[in-house]
């Protein structure tokens, strides 16, 4: 790749906000036809990178130089970028859930004959594009009805529609399964022989060094390297030293558990989907937790695993239909998220921007929301002990901000799920439910994450893990819970746990024996 | 950072709708200053301060409740049409019952807490929205008013009539000035002096390094010079004038709605409610009874501010309260509350609504006639939100800011991404 003609070149660009230098004198040259990856910690700059090129940080708002196709580039917007052939997906997806497939491909680009808009030709591209990104389905689908990795190819569709040259993906692959990331960058291999070039934003790391030709590492908003995948025999460690500067030996921080005796039990739960109340999104689920353990469920995405741990939560999700929770041997009876976050609940959604965080907050009101209690007293807040629990977690998690008055949406998003984790920490839970902790986080704050979630479980708390990366389970947990289609299909000791037999399970119905 | 923004940053607090607020009480102040030029001084005489207060208390009232009501991401439309069916309620016990004024108060806002009941019923509990249900409460009960008066007009007794009309009384030493005012403006400046000693000292115990000295005394003396020049007018004007009573019941509840909405879990359950009601909910926020709560408080205010009016004009009509609701929501708007809810601040509504107020008042001095005047509120509601929408999508907040920027020599910080596509609140939680 490196004789290839260069596309792109963005020349010493820097970009300040407000108190916070996001790009320093940053580089990054990009050759055609190839797939070009960043990496970085959370925070390095990446996704701001990516908003300067695409016209999202307009001209004039950043210093430095756009070479595009050996021009001068000054996009104005995003419009202006993607008239030159530069389609950005963002971090997060950008559909319009209430819209049809068709609808959102050709959202503000449809076909038009006098003024109107022409469905037949829309029906029929549309078709042609899902069929380019490998999507069946009916193109008169609502998007709220499909999965994320579908809605995920309708995006990259919605780019060909666009006629791309340029395509970039800010961790298109966070939110997938295995199966979908597999099609995706199979996807991508694709577009590259048909001579497109894409820039690529993951902290998945082993994806980066499959699929690469080439990296670009950022930190701290500086570029450090651009490494040649091939020339330089490049392998995820390779990758994890310039991200984080030195080496980094293991994925998981050493921990010997100290298991007790079960403290938490659900039996024979069963959940009514919220609107198809025929379907039940779970069955009879049964489970326990110890003090002291770290459990994980894996299941295949649309399992039913976050369907479940809402519904235990508070009943937040479907509609309960039958099931008991033990605690401490005692059956408690939870109807609302306040019963559960008063039984000693927490439950950190993996959707940290819809459900996770109110928006408009910032660092300090967003970490003290969920136990408002621990910081008043007679019904009055104390502004100066919410100021230093929310102090504390930002120094004990490392939040990439200056201070804890900073707004949640000025954050990168791998420090926004920090900040997420901070406020369920914040509620002293006996049973901690992760839902995908570490989606979007690079790998050193992965290995906090980790750290973190052990030492929990060593002051005795139970810590529920569902994740859908099966190495992340496997070298996490002390026991494994496979979910497939709402009912739970097996329950493997560590010592057990594999890939192989947890896929196995994830798919089946068939119970496995108890350990 | 440029230098004014950090030094706005420590006269006016770091946070952005402190700054949008500074932006509106220099607007307050700027319009103020004008009408009384214009006017030749009929502005800030004691006299149409005396009637701006008390033929403005009932709307600012309303901006209170309905400042909390559009937080939470609803509206009420029905405000004026509840204050005049209340007023004929009171106005008719207290005629035909005969039911001592201070009873007839209680029985008022049981009245409203009633009402409110049902509309939150409807908004919290089935889920309609609070649109529809107050418009519904706005026919409902301007209906119910002419229904219950025979659409007359029904005369109030006098002891009622202080909460609309009434001064604090003249008592003590001859002093040239109403005593009572005196006295209420000492405590006023006590408590701008303490307020300002005990943030100062909270920032201390925060880690923060408290501004220095002479930022804290540039905050307390323009409120203190503020407050001293209002209480002399105040206590200085016609004798048995002075300070209204209903001034005063809404200087009170704006100190404990202000308390309650910064300093409560219950207020900041409303923030979260109108921010992103999912993940409230979620985390433990009990939705219905706060949006419940919401309604149910704005209408027992709108009695009182119903009562007021009653009371200041000394009889219920059936056209009482006609078009409230419309201030009420614009004073919120000016004031810097957003849209679509979980922003916003009652001292901010306050100054909105005196805003309106002023500009109403000192209008009308200048004889422009009530048509221009409707006119002339229209554009300033439009032009002062279309005004922060700028600021907001340019990434910056303040009005001082944008005034000093020909003067300043870094160039601006670019737009912060204008829709960035994660904003939009997700309205589908896709599970997995
Ligand atoms: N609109 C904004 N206002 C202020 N600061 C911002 C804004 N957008 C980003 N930042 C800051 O710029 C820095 C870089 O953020 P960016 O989103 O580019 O990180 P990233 O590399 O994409 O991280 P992640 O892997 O977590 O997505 C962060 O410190 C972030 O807080
Ligand atoms: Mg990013």
């Amino acid at each position: 790749m490196r004789d290839a003609p260069v596309l792109l070149e963005m020349r010493a660009i820097t970009k300040e906000f407000p108190g916070v230098k996001a790009l320093s004198d940053v580089n990054l040259v990009v050759r055609q036809g190839e797939i070009h990856a960043i990496a970085g910690e959370n925070g390095a700059g990446k996704s701001t990178l990516m908003k300067v090129l695409s016209g999202v940080h307009p001209y004039g708002s950043y210093t430095g130089q756009i070479l595009y196709q050996g021009t001068e580039s000054r996009f104005s917007d995003i419009r202006a970028s993607e008239n030159a052939g530069i389609v950005i997906i963002h971090q997060e997806l950008a559909l319009v859930p209430g819209l049809s497939i068709t609808e959102n491909i050709f959202l503000g680009n449809e076909p038009r004959r006098g003024g109107v808009i022409d469905w037949k030709t829309a029906n029929r591209r549309a078709l042609e594009l899902m069929a380019l990104v490998g999507l069946e389905e009916d193109p008169d689908t609502l998007i709220k009805d499909i999965g994320v990795g579908k809605q995920q190819l309708v995006e990259i569709a919605k780019a060909f529609a666009k006629n791309v040259r340029l395509l970039i993906l800010d961790e298109p692959t966070a939110a997938l399964n295995e199966t979908d990331s597999q099609h995706l960058l199979e996807l991508m291999r694709d577009f590259k022989q048909r001579g497109i070039t894409s820039i690529i934003i993951s902290h998945k790391l082993n994806e980066i060094a499959e699929i690469a030709d080439a990296i670009t590492i950022l930190r701290d908003g500086h570029t450090i390297e651009t490494l040649d995948v091939k020339a330089d025999g490049v392998d995820e460690d390779r990758i994890v030293r310039g991200m984080v500067g030195r080496e980094l030996h293991s994925r998981f921080p050493d921990h010997t558990p100290d298991i007790g005796e079960v403290f938490f039990e659900v039996r024979d739960w069963t959940v009514r989907h919220p609107v198809a109340s025929d379907r039940l999104v779970a069955k009879n689920a049964s489970f326990t937790v110890r003090r002291g353990e770290i459990v994980g469920f894996a299941g295949l995405m649309g399992a039913g695993r976050t369907e479940l741990a809402m519904s235990i939560f508070g009943r937040s999700y479907g509609v309960y239909a039958s099931g008991q929770i033990f605690k401490d041997g005692r059956e408690i009876v939870i109807k609302s998220v306040s019963d559960a976050i008063e039984h000693g609940l927490a439950y950190v959604s993996e959707d940290r921007k819809s459900i996770g965080l109110n928006l408009l907050d910032d660092i300090k009101t967003s970490v003290v929301s969920a136990k408002l209690s621990k910081i008043t007293s007679h019904g009055v807040i104390d502004h100066v002990r919410e100021h230093r629990a929310a102090e504390d977690y930002r120094t004990s998690l490392r939040v990439k901000a200056p201070t804890v008055d900073e707004p949640v949406t000025t954050l990168s998003g791998g420090n926004q799920q920090k900040v997420v984790l901070a406020k369920w920490m914040f509620t002293d839970p006996d049973l901690l439910i992760l839902d995908e902790p570490t989606r979007g986080i690079d790998v050193g704050a992965k290995y906090e994450i980790y750290g973190i979630i052990q030492r929990l479980a060593d002051q005795g708390k139970g810590v529920i893990v569902i994740s859908s990366e099966l190495p992340e389970l496997i070298g996490l947990c002390d026991r494994i819970y496979t979910v497939f289609e709402g009912t739970i299909t097996g329950d493997i000791p560590r010592r057990d746990a594999d890939p192989e037999l947890l896929l196995k399970q994830m798919t089946s119905v068939k119970k496995a024996q108890r350990s | 950072m440029s230098r004014v923004k950090e030094l706005q940053k420590s006269l006016f607090g770091g946070n952005t709708s402190n700054a949008r607020q500074f932006g509106m009480i220099f607007t307050l102040v700027a319009i103020v200053l004008l009408f009384e030029i214009l006017t030749n001084g009929l502005t800030l005489n004691p006299g149409n301060l005396i009637s701006l207060v008390s033929q403005y208390s009932y709307i600012l009232l309303l901006a209170i409740g309905m400042l909390m009501v559009i937080v939470a991401g609803h509206i009420d439309l029905s405000v004026g049409s509840i204050a005049a069916f209340v007023g004929i309620v009171v106005a008719k016990v207290m005629q035909d019952y005969a039911v001592p004024w201070f009873l007839a108060v209680l029985i008022g806002l049981a009245v409203g807490a009633v009402i409110g009941a049902w509309q939150g019923f409807w908004v919290a509990y089935v889920g309609v929205p609070a649109f529809i249900v107050t418009l519904a409460g706005m026919m409902l009960f301007r209906g119910g008013n002419q229904f219950i008066g025979n659409a007359n007009t029904i005369p109030v007794p006098e002891g009622f009539r202080v909460i609309g009309s009434g001064f604090l009384p003249e008592v003590g030493p001859d002093t040239g000035y109403n005593n009572l005012t005196l006295l209420l403006g000492l405590v006023v400046c006590v408590a701008v002096v303490v307020r300002e000693w005990r943030g100062r000292r909270t920032r201390r115990e925060m880690g923060a390094d408290a501004a220095p000295m002479w930022i804290s005394v540039i905050r307390v003396a323009f409120p203190l010079a503020v407050v001293v020049f209002a209480t002399l007018q105040f206590a200085g004007g016609r004798i048995g004038t002075s300070f209204p009573v209903s001034g005063i019941i809404l200087g009170v509840l704006v100190v404990i709605y202000s308390f309650i909405t910064r300093n409560t879990a219950g207020g900041r359950h409303i923030y979260a409610v109108g921010g992103n009601a999912r993940a409230a909910e979620l985390s433990g926020v009990k939705l219905k009874r706060v949006n419940f709560m919401v309604m149910m408080n704005m209408s027992v205010l709108a009695a009182l501010a119903g009562m007021i009016f009653v009371a200041r004009s000394a009889a219920s009509g059936p056209q009482d309260g006609i078009g409230w609701e419309l201030d009420a929501i614009a004073a919120v708007f000016i004031g810097g509350a957003a849209v679509s809810g979980g922003l916003g601040t009652i001292s901010g509504s306050i100054v909105g609504g005196l805003v309106m107020a002023v500009l109403n008042n000192g209008l009308q001095l200048l004889g422009v006639g009530s048509d221009r005047v409707q006119i002339i509120k229209g554009l300033v509601l439009l032009l002062a939100v279309a005004f922060d929408v700028y600021n907001k999508k340019q990434g910056r907040f303040s009005v001082i800011d944008s005034l000093m920027r020909p003067f300043r020599r870094d160039t601006p910080t670019g737009p912060a991404s204008p829709a960035e596509p994660g904003q939009e609140r997700g309205k589908s939680p896709v599970a997995g």
